[in-house]
């Protein structure tokens, strides 16, 4: 049997673990691993499943709140909104998976993050996603593109989730290693939370599921090392989903958990079995014993080593009552799924591995979790090279033209159309047609609105304030749908933690995360890393996404970027015309300078003051939308081509006509008012400056001395980069 | 007394409670569940097959679905006379154990669409949708294999009978492939069978109940009141 197999110093370097770390093994056992034991090690001590560069710094995030129901650690963050409801929610990454294999890796990603939530007694409410693609030019990039985007829609469809929302944007710094950041978000009610806490000797470890194959081997371990020439190698461990057995997990899982039968409960994600059994006995304080020939395999000749590591989807693993057993049995059967008890609960501390009547393995539940590699990782600024020669200047139309043209603001129409966004019909907005999706408690007048929110370029020049930034938009959409921003769950993707450049944008990122999070009271209540996004020594750009939480207890209170004709419109908070690394001066191909500075004393006034006035004056406001990427000219024309609408816009005296256009300073939002005199009544008590800007009128897009377009060419061009882009479609649709 | 309303229930049913909301909401009548593999309704009413991927729709969507012993059942009572209704994938398995003639292939674009369409209503001399009141109403869509797809000789009978419900349209009600989502023959969104019991359509009327979409799913569920 293979792990009779002598260890060499190869295997060891093969399982991506240090000298060092070995040493720490041998100290712990004070002897020699098998090949199963080292390869539990291996994976429990990933980068991915122990965190270990960036532990010391997530510790410092605020994780607190009067909201709070269960912060980090568990499989998901829990915030209470109201009467006995709480929201279940989470991001994680599928990033390295869904670059060798982009429909499974996707499918998979989106998988993943619903059983994270289902597992917690949540029933998913809505999936969101945060895709960053390579360069449109790259020869992979429409590939990768059409795979996620089918693999997404293709997995929530069938389970049928909505999935209501999400960004996409295209960089060249992540040609080699796209970006799929997948959200779901759960109801629950508060008295019906599961946990993993396991108990109870000789209590029943059963597993449930799909049955395990040799796919996903070393999954976490992939995700915890660089790319190279050779990546494509590792599709083998590539996870393959199955939606339809998902469904018959969520809906059996959901049918158990109304009987009083789980006591813990974990769904078998990175590194399987292995993380599962250990997750479980580590916060119950015992020890498990499993019987590994009783895993039901897909597969012959299974051995201990590969059923351990496996990552076959769709499985869970819980512990039982035992006088429950046969019911649990009973109920799983009903739905056409392999339930089996493979082991037991024990109060050994260990985890003890069972095949055939032998003993194969025996490993220390706590010395595993508590003496897991923790680093400080040496971390450095990066010497900025300013370049700033190939600068160019372009007139104004023309930039705009090319932003709501252009990959990253044109309508995703294409991507969104693929995604069931509307089942369960308690989707209020997508994304689409508001800044945040706004999906309604079913059986109830509240309602939530989420979104997913991340501008690399901003990070890239300074990770600590574009991470501010990030929180501080998100939180900013959430009250532009009148909601109450809540908590939120980050997915931090960068390089290697291993470069001291890339630990100092880690480090930054999170203490800026930390800083926003504590001025805005808006907690981080779970999170996702996901490090080494690099392919031959190139880092992706620094990409902390930032997933927020928001509650609207009036459900006739929401708000979207819908206007009526005669609205005048109005701009919340001052513009001051900076420029620097905006999308206007990417598009004229000047790099240089800082993100826009954010003053969280005005975040915060401008913020409650939109919000209050929603929930106040709601029969005076037609619509909001935040002022950000692009600046007022495009949140202007995002709000044409929604409503078919004209505006005319007059450039306020005291600034630079382009500054005013397409500065992206943070706290401004556009407001649709329809009583102009009681609006600015208000706001002047509230002493908050507010400008007219114009009304809406007409057919066209009009700014006062500058442009006029009409809406329905503003419209054409706004639909014509992903139409153009992914022609061999159309080819298909006119045979 | 009232009728009774069934709803044929697949493990990858994912359309069945919003069927039921709309059907509690517009009826004021709570709906049955039979489990697909009962081979025994009692007492059947109206029966809906709801949205979603029976078995995983993994083979042909709705194939594995007719192998059912309620879908047995389903077309011993359907040939009786008793009214059925099956939406997206309820069609799908209506065509494929050829309760409903023609069949549904994938999209002309190869992709899912999810999307609100326009409905033109072919026929309103029939049970269920006399009472529509509307020409054109919006019900949304969400399907990768919704292409209705049916032989010429086949197709003039639909015609010959009036057997055609629904067609993709335009706001205002103009039939042109401009506004034809998914590729169908005809812009076809739905279809009866010959004795006009059996109806079957891709969209979703139960998605257009609320406040914050089309209401137009309304009337189309109050319209079935004519059989109760």
């Amino acid at each position: 049997m293979s792990n009779i197999k002598k260890l060499n110093s190869k295997i060891i370097k093969d399982h991506g673990l240090s000298d060092k770390e070995y040493q720490q093994i041998l100290s712990i056992l004070k002897r020699k691993p098998n090949l199963l034991e080292l390869g539990i090690f291996s994976v429990m001590w990933s980068e991915h499943c122990s965190y270990k560069s960036t532990k010391k710094w997530l510790k410092k995030l605020p994780t607190t709140g009067q909201v709070v129901i269960c912060g980090p650690g568990e499989n998901a963050g829990i915030v209470d909104i109201g009467d006995d409801d709480a929201i279940v929610f989470k991001m994680e990454s599928h990033n390295h998976p869904s670059f060798i294999e982009p429909y499974q890796g996707a499918a998979t990603g989106v998988g993943g993050i619903m059983r994270d939530i289902f597992t917690m007694g949540a029933r998913p409410i809505a999936n969101l996603n945060s895709l960053r693609f390579g360069e449109p030019s790259n020869k992979k990039t429409k590939h990768l593109l059409q795979g996620v985007v089918k693999g997404i829609g293709d997995y929530g469809n069938c389970v049928g989730i909505p999935t209501v929302g999400g960004e996409c944007f295209f960089h060249k710094s992540y040609n080699k290693n796209i970006l799929v950041n997948a959200m779901c978000v759960g109801l629950v009610k508060k008295n019906k939370i599961f946990y993993s806490k396991a108990s109870g000797i000789n209590n029943p470890v059963i597993y449930v599921g799909a049955k395990t194959g040799r796919d996903g081997i070393h999954g976490a371990t992939m995700a915890s090392s660089e790319f190279d020439d050779n990546s494509k190698e590792q599709r083998p461990q590539v996870q393959v989903g199955d939606p339809f057995i998902e469904k018959l997990l969520l809906e059996s899982c959901q049918e158990l958990m109304k009987e009083d039968a789980i006591i813990a409960i974990q769904d078998m994600g990175a590194a399987g079995l292995t993380s599962s059994s250990f997750e479980m006995a580590s916060k119950g304080d015992c020890g498990i014993k499993l019987y590994l020939d009783k895993v039901p395999c897909r597969e012959e000749q299974m051995t201990p080593y590969e059923m351990m590591l496996s990552e076959t989807q769709e499985r869970m693993l819980m512990v039982i009552k035992p006088e429950k057993r046969e019911l649990t049995l009973k109920i799983f059967r009903k739905w056409g799924l392999d339930a089996i008890e493979i082991g037991q609960v024990t109060n050994t501390g260990k985890m003890e591995m069972f095949f055939n009547e032998k003993n194969v393995g025996e490993l220390p539940i706590k010395p595993l979790a508590d003496l897991a590699p923790e680093y400080d990782r040496p971390s450095k600024k990066s010497i900025k090279v300013e370049k700033n020669k190939n600068k160019k200047k372009k007139g104004i139309l023309d930039v705009f033209i090319k932003i709501i043209s252009g990959p990253n603001h044109s309508s995703k129409e294409w991507l969104f159309s693929q995604y069931d966004s509307m089942v369960k019909c308690d989707t209020v907005y997508s994304s689409e047609e508001s800044d945040a999706a706004v999906v309604r408690v079913n059986g109830t007048n509240k309602a939530v609105a989420i979104t997913c929110d991340c501008n690399p370029i901003y990070c890239e020049s300074d990770p600590k304030l574009g991470a501010k930034l990030a929180v501080a938009e998100s939180w900013r959409n959430l009250i532009a749908t009148g909601s109450k921003p809540l908590a939120i769950t980050d997915n931090l993707n960068f390089g290697n933690p291993e470069k001291k450049e890339i630990m100092y944008q880690i480090k930054e990122a999170i203490l800026g995360i930390k800083e926003a999070c504590e001025k805005l009271s808006y907690p981080v209540v779970s999170g996702n890393v996901s490090l080494y996004n690099e392919t031959k020594g190139k880092s992706i750009l620094p990409t902390p996404v930032i997933g927020g939480i928001g509650l609207i207890k009036d459900l006739s209170k929401a708000i979207g970027l819908k206007v009526d004709k005669g609205d005048a419109l109005y701009v919340v908070g001052k513009t001051k015309g900076h420029l620097d690394l905006s999308v206007h001066n990417q598009i004229c191909e000047d790099n240089t300078g800082s993100p826009p500075k954010i003053n969280f004393r005005d975040e915060i006034k401008n913020g409650n003051f939109v919000f209050n006035f929603i929930k106040n004056f709601r029969e005076y406001i037609t619509g909001c939308h935040d002022i950000s990427e692009g600046g007022i000219i495009t949140s202007i024309a995002e709000i044409c081509i929604k409503n078919r609408l004209g505006v005319i816009i007059n450039i306020p005296t005291n600034i630079e006509h382009r500054n005013w256009l397409f500065s992206e300073e943070p706290s401004r939002f556009i407001l649709s008012i329809k009583d102009d005199e009681n609006f600015l009544r208000i706001a002047k008590q509230n002493k908050i400056y507010v400008k007219k800007i114009g009304e809406v009128t007409g057919k066209n897009l009009k700014i006062i001395n500058e442009l006029e377009i009409p809406v329905e060419k503003l419209i054409k061009y706004n639909k014509s980069w992903f139409q153009n882009y992914l022609r061999i479609n159309d080819d298909i649709k006119t045979k | 007394m009232k009728k009774k309303i069934s709803i044929i229930l697949f493990p990858g049913s994912n359309c069945d409670r919003d069927l039921e909301n709309a059907i509690i909401k517009c009826l004021k009548i709570k709906p049955n569940f039979v489990w697909h593999n009962e081979s025994h309704i009692k007492e059947p009413g109206i029966i809906f097959l709801p949205g979603g991927f029976s078995f995983g729709d993994y083979l042909r969507a709705g194939v594995l679905a007719t192998k059912s012993p309620a879908i047995k059942e389903l077309i011993r009572f359907a040939k009786k006379g008793v009214p059925v209704v099956g939406i997206c994938n309820g069609f799908q398995i209506l065509t494929e154990c050829k309760l409903l003639d023609g069949v549904l292939i994938k999209n002309t674009s190869q992709l899912f669409n999810c999307s609100k369409v326009n409905l033109k209503i072919e026929n309103t001399k029939n049970n269920f949708l006399r009472n529509l009141k509307r020409e054109i109403v919006e019900y949304p869509i969400a399907h990768s294999q919704g292409r209705f797809f049916i032989d010429k000789d086949n197709l003039k009978k639909l015609y010959d009978y009036n057997l055609v419900a629904f067609k993709y349209s335009s706001p205002k009600g103009d039939v042109s492939e401009e506004f034809n989502p998914n590729g169908s023959i005809d812009n076809i969104a739905g279809i009866f069978n010959k004795k006009k019991n059996i109806l079957g359509l891709m969209p979703h009327p139960e998605r257009a109940i609320d406040k914050f979409s089309s209401q137009d799913g309304i009337n189309f569920f109050k319209s079935i009141e004519e059989f109760l």
